[in-house]
């Protein structure tokens, strides 16, 4: 038997500093000034909102959690999902643009990079005057990365990697700004076992391609694309971090990015929340406002209750990874409940909201078409209850 | 071209304000948040300093216990440092001791060539302290400015009036007031705030400004609230049906008003 998993959340503050309240304060005015207004345009016309991801990348929310030495902003975990938090409260396009941004495009190159992969591609990354994607899953492989397909082959003549194969659903990877996808790639195999390992790929290069966008459920205002590599060529030098490691240091990097989707998460809860207290307050059906009924006021109060559990459970790991203390199955936990929390409550929000609730100018009708991905992306909920029985202790097999 | 800004910290108003029934006046006690007026002339001085190519921002306030969180907004958005004067003699201060308390404090800054204040703050709404803070530090005033530009150790300003606006122009230094809404203020960026935590905040308190605890506060103040009323009710407004006829009845009605 494994050894007790933490239970407590003794030696961490959920407190909020007085930064974190400060950055609160501005991203939720940037979020009401310049993301609420055209959210719904955006959505309707399946727009990726370039000017206002560079705007963002100017309030420094793309450096966030990187030290200063590389032009970050020196701060946290923590301090990233308060910014992916107030955006998700109006939209969660933008608000992935940038959780996808840092825990998928700048943070592999920040952890894993060397000192020259760091010196040409970082600056624009972390200053947000750029974008990276992080091509991991293929169409017949997600979390099961050891079936990944794509493969790059050391050309020993011209000391290139060749890449052949193809990428699903990745995020960033064909926006005006992206710079550059990490792929993940089998470069071997020793008794057909795959040796996979991560190489920088920048746009534009010849042999990649990258597929016209998704007709998506929701996310519209979200950049995704499928990638192919027909014999596309990098430098050697383009290997990220130690050959043979890609899975690994993939798995290094998960957990963090958990957090931050459970962040998003508790911002749509939060949002529709908001919501829906004033319109069960201004909506009058049989004489009275409409959250004068319990079956309304009730559906209201839950969803309270889940805003705090989902932000507790979330800002609890966020605090255990910024003190450095294991966080593995509270990130599980925390992505799992906020996500299917938001699903819930995003439909809930549409019943409350009656027939407005289905029409697409309500922002209640794009939370809950935009939240299902969420139970899905950086893990399903399937895999984040693995990670959980495992933590657990439960036998593997 | 170094530039002062008076900085007003007042209570949000998206929170529900209260009168406290004694004084008659606002109730202070809870968080301050940087007046949204005052953030025009903050953003106005961060361009005038950046078009001279140089120089400081200075934010100057008057606060109650020592109260920054507007403060740092403003350090954030840019602003090198910052003066604050606080102390509880200045509770109840009116517009003209307020007035004397930002001369005091403005002096404190050296190499002062402009100060920059909104046109009214948006909780007292009195609209003298620029004039009076003018007054008191004998430098001219120019008020309702839309548009600032310096050269040659001047000010050419657009002063806003009912009619367009008037270009005016007076040596520095000098104090202007800015117009709200005529530039866009930035928003601070997370460097910025977390930059503002250790930017120099020179807190004073009234003994520091050379000024006496009878020419402020309740002591000082030459004007008396002698009552509070609400607001009367707004009247119905007047419904035009449009029956082919109502573009030219609003006409009728806007002149009326001498509108248009």
């Amino acid at each position: 038997m494994r050894a007790q998993p933490q239970r407590t959340i003794s030696g961490v503050d959920l407190e909020l500093n007085e930064e974190q309240l400060a950055l609160a304060k501005v991203v939720r005015e940037f979020a009401a000034q310049e993301v609420a207004p055209h959210a719904e345009r955006w959505d309707a016309e399946h727009t990726f909102p370039t000017d206002v991801v560079l705007a963002m990348g100017e309030l420094g929310l793309f450096g966030i959690p990187f030290p200063e030495e590389v032009g970050g902003g020196g701060a946290d975990l923590t301090t990233l999902c308060v910014a992916i938090e107030e955006l998700a409260k109006v939209d969660q396009s933008v608000a992935i643009t940038l959780e996808a941004g840092v825990g998928l495009g700048a943070n592999p190159i920040y952890c894993f990079g060397s000192e020259d992969q760091r010196a040409e591609w970082l600056p624009d990354l972390v200053a947000g005057r750029a974008l990276a994607g992080f091509g991991l899953t293929e169409p017949d492989a997600g979390s099961d990365a050891g079936a990944t397909r794509t493969k790059a082959i050391l050309d020993d003549d011209t000391n290139e990697w060749v890449i052949d194969g193809e990428k699903a659903f990745i995020t960033n990877s064909g926006t005006p700004i992206t710079s550059l996808v990490t792929v993940t790639a089998v470069t071997d195999r020793t008794d057909g076992r795959p040796e996979i390992s991560t190489i920088v790929v920048p746009a534009g290069t010849a042999g990649f391609e990258v597929q016209p966008p998704y007709r998506k459920m929701g996310w519209h205002a979200s950049d995704t694309h499928g990638l192919s590599f027909d014999g596309c060529r990098v430098p050697a030098a383009n290997l990220l971090g130690a050959r043979g490691r890609g899975f690994a240091n993939f798995l290094a990097i998960l957990d963090d990015g958990r957090v931050a989707i459970a962040a998003l998460a508790v911002g749509v809860i939060e949002g529709c929340l908001a919501e829906c207290q004033r319109y069960a307050t201004e909506r009058v059906a049989f004489g009275r406002a409409i959250g004068a009924n319990q079956a309304i006021a009730f559906k209201v109060a839950d969803m309270a209750v889940m805003a705090d559990a989902a932000r507790a459970l979330t800002y609890r790991a966020a605090a255990l990874r910024d003190a450095g203390k294991p966080f593995k199955r509270e990130a599980a936990v925390a992505k799992l409940y906020a996500t299917e929390a938001a699903v819930t409550v995003t439909r809930e929000a549409t019943q409350v909201f009656g027939g407005y609730g289905f029409i697409d100018e309500t922002p209640v009708s794009r939370h809950y078409r935009d939240a299902k991905i969420l139970e899905i992306g950086e893990g399903t909920s399937e895999v984040q209850r693995l990670v959980i029985s495992r933590e657990l202790g439960l036998p593997v097999r | 071209m170094n530039i002062v800004v008076c900085a007003k910290q007042i209570p949000d108003p998206a929170e529900p304000g209260e009168l406290d029934p004694e004084t008659k006046t606002l109730k202070r006690d809870g968080k301050l948040i940087l007046d949204e007026s005052d953030m025009y002339g903050v953003e106005m001085a961060l361009q005038l300093a950046d078009n001279a190519g140089g120089g400081e921002v200075t934010l100057v306030s008057m606060a109650p216990d020592n109260k920054v969180d507007g403060i740092r907004t403003g350090l954030a958005m840019g602003a090198a440092k910052a003066v604050l004067v606080s102390d509880p003699a200045l509770a109840g201060t009116d517009a003209l001791g307020t007035a004397k308390v930002l001369a005091a404090a403005v002096g404190k800054v050296e190499g002062a060539d402009l100060v920059l204040t909104a046109t009214e703050s948006s909780d007292g709404y009195t609209g003298t302290v620029p004039e009076q803070l003018a007054e008191l530090l004998g430098l001219p005033s120019v008020t309702f400015a839309k548009h600032i530009e310096i050269a040659d150790g001047k000010v050419k300003v657009q002063r806003q009036t009912d009619a367009g606006y008037d270009e005016v122009e007076c040596p520095l230094p000098c104090v202007v007031s800015v117009t709200a809404g005529v530039v866009e203020p930035r928003y601070p960026s997370f460097k910025g705030i977390m930059a503002a935590k250790s930017k120099p905040l020179d807190q004073l308190a009234l003994a520091d400004t050379g000024l006496e605890a009878d020419q402020v506060g309740w002591a000082g103040g030459g004007q008396e609230i002698v009552g509070v009323e609400d607001a009367p009710e707004r009247e119905a407004g007047e419904i035009i049906e449009d029956d082919g006829t109502g573009a030219e009845k609003i006409v009728a009605y806007l002149e009326n008003l001498k509108l248009v």
